[in-house]
């Protein structure tokens, strides 16, 4: 089945089996590697790209075919411009990473987070981040990266390092 | 694991979705969320030979709150969850809710109607839906009927929808001001299944003696289960710890739950009843009553 799904900003029109799911259309259709694959079975959050601009959702647990025709955002699509978006810069600056393998899940899921409520309590990124897992368990340094992205979207200019 | 083959049918319109499920009988499902499905379909503990896909069927995304709650096929569990009225304290079941199922990522894309469907033995909506008495809008070659949700969960997995037929929406009758709710759920880890869970809802009387209660339990039987015996107790009485400890123990008694690695059958017998005078607690708590 043909579909085109418009992936940061590009659009790919690809021809795909119904039973494609979009982790492995973008991975493997699209050669966009960053979506990471963990446990397979919407447990982990490794797979969270954001669809239409604010909502996440667990690439492995929809079908490609259910995006034909939808925006998808991506961790290739974050950078604008070689700058990175805020919370790249803030997972960088508070260590938000150790191995690397949940970051772009993590960091999609804050995105999508961060469009409902820009102004989160640390409980609130504890309590949105429920569905993503860090087999590192950095999730301290996790939090404080959501809340310095937060405060930078927040306020371009004043944010500091 | 990849899903087995499947043809897909994109459905426009609940007329258009409808037409593909006549068409293509029990070899059919419906694609909404697809938050259960599509896993089970990796398992290939379901093998969906045509998936109708009704996301694009505008006439299914609603939230209406006006005589009734009515959600939708397609709304999404996070549009309950971050709607306006949500905190207000009638609602305070539905708001418990929409904030425990699976996890907030599921929940963008999981709907509530879904869910019901699916109607798994561990399922949260199934058991709100209970405590709430809902209702589910099924429509078949005969017309639309609305199904009280008592005969909507006929048994794990099953539920009333038959062969060609479909769910519409769920309704959820409007609470009055002297109605709250709590649900209470225990579970291992954020998005695994219930240990044990339990709805509770209940309406006062002017002179503060329960004018109704709806108690219901998660992962305690086939499927969602209504504990009648507790809601016969508590009607007409003046909250107190007595009447709680009666509830709770007819939750315990009523709870026929699957010992397993979450718990053993004495466990989470012993957690419905635990679970119920909590949920019972916090209900009357939020009404400003001690008990």
């Amino acid at each position: 089945m043909k579909v085109n799904i418009k992936v940061n900003g590009v659009a790919y029109e690809r021809d795909v089996e119904p039973r494609t799911l979009l982790a492995y259309f973008l991975r493997e259709a699209c050669a966009l590697t960053g979506t990471h694959v963990g446990c397979d079975t919407s447990s982990c959050g490794c797979c969270v790209v954001v669809m239409d601009g604010d909502t996440a959702v667990k690439s492995c647990t929809m079908f490609a075919v259910q995006a034909d025709g939808h925006d998808i955002l991506t961790v290739e699509g974050l950078a604008q411009g070689g700058t990175l978006h805020p919370l790249q810069q803030a997972f960088w600056d508070k260590h938000g990473l150790q191995c690397g393998y949940c970051t772009p899940g993590m960091m999609l899921t804050s995105y999508a987070l961060l469009k409902h409520n820009p102004d989160p309590s640390e409980a609130d990124i504890r309590e949105g981040l429920a569905g993503n897992l860090c087999r590192c368990t950095g999730y301290n340094n996790i939090v404080k990266a959501v809340q310095q992205a937060a405060e930078a979207i927040r306020q371009p200019a004043a944010a500091g390092k | 694991m990849i899903p087995a083959a499947f043809d897909y049918v994109r459905a426009h319109s609940v007329d258009d979705a409808f037409a593909a499920l006549q068409n293509h009988g029990a070899d059919a499902r419906v694609l909404a969320g697809g938050q259960s499905l599509i896993p089970a379909m990796r398992f290939r503990l379901a093998r969906p030979a045509v998936l109708v896909d009704i996301n694009s069927a505008k006439d299914l995304d609603y939230i209406t709150l006006d005589g009734a709650l009515t959600i939708g096929a397609t709304a999404r569990d996070a549009s309950v969850e971050r709607a306006p009225w949500i905190g207000n304290r009638p609602w305070s079941l539905l708001h418990d809710v929409s904030r425990v199922v699976a996890d907030p990522v599921v929940r963008q894309m999981a709907t509530i109607v879904g869910s019901l469907c699916h109607n798994d033995p561990s399922g949260d909506w199934t058991t709100a839906a209970l405590a709430a008495r809902a209702e589910v809008q099924v429509r078949g070659a005969g017309g639309t009927r609305w199904v009280k949700i008592d005969d909507f969960l006929v048994d794990s997995f099953a539920t009333a929808v038959a062969e060609g037929e479909m769910a519409l929406a769920a309704r959820f009758p409007v609470p009055d001001d002297r109605t709250a709710g709590s649900y209470q759920k225990v579970e291992r880890k954020v998005g695994d299944f219930a240990t044990a869970a339990a709805a509770v809802q209940v309406a006062l009387n002017a002179d503060g003696s329960v004018r109704a209660a709806g108690i219901a339990l998660s992962a305690a039987g086939p499927c969602a289960v209504r504990v009648d015996e507790a809601e016969r107790l508590l009607v007409g009485q003046k909250p107190s710890a007595d009447a709680i400890r009666a509830a709770a123990d007819a939750a315990s008694r009523r709870s026929e739950p699957q010992g397993d690695l979450r718990g053993t059958v004495e466990y989470k017998k012993h957690l419905a009843g635990v679970l119920v005078a909590r949920g019972l607690r916090q209900s009357l708590a939020r009404l400003g009553v001690q008990a």
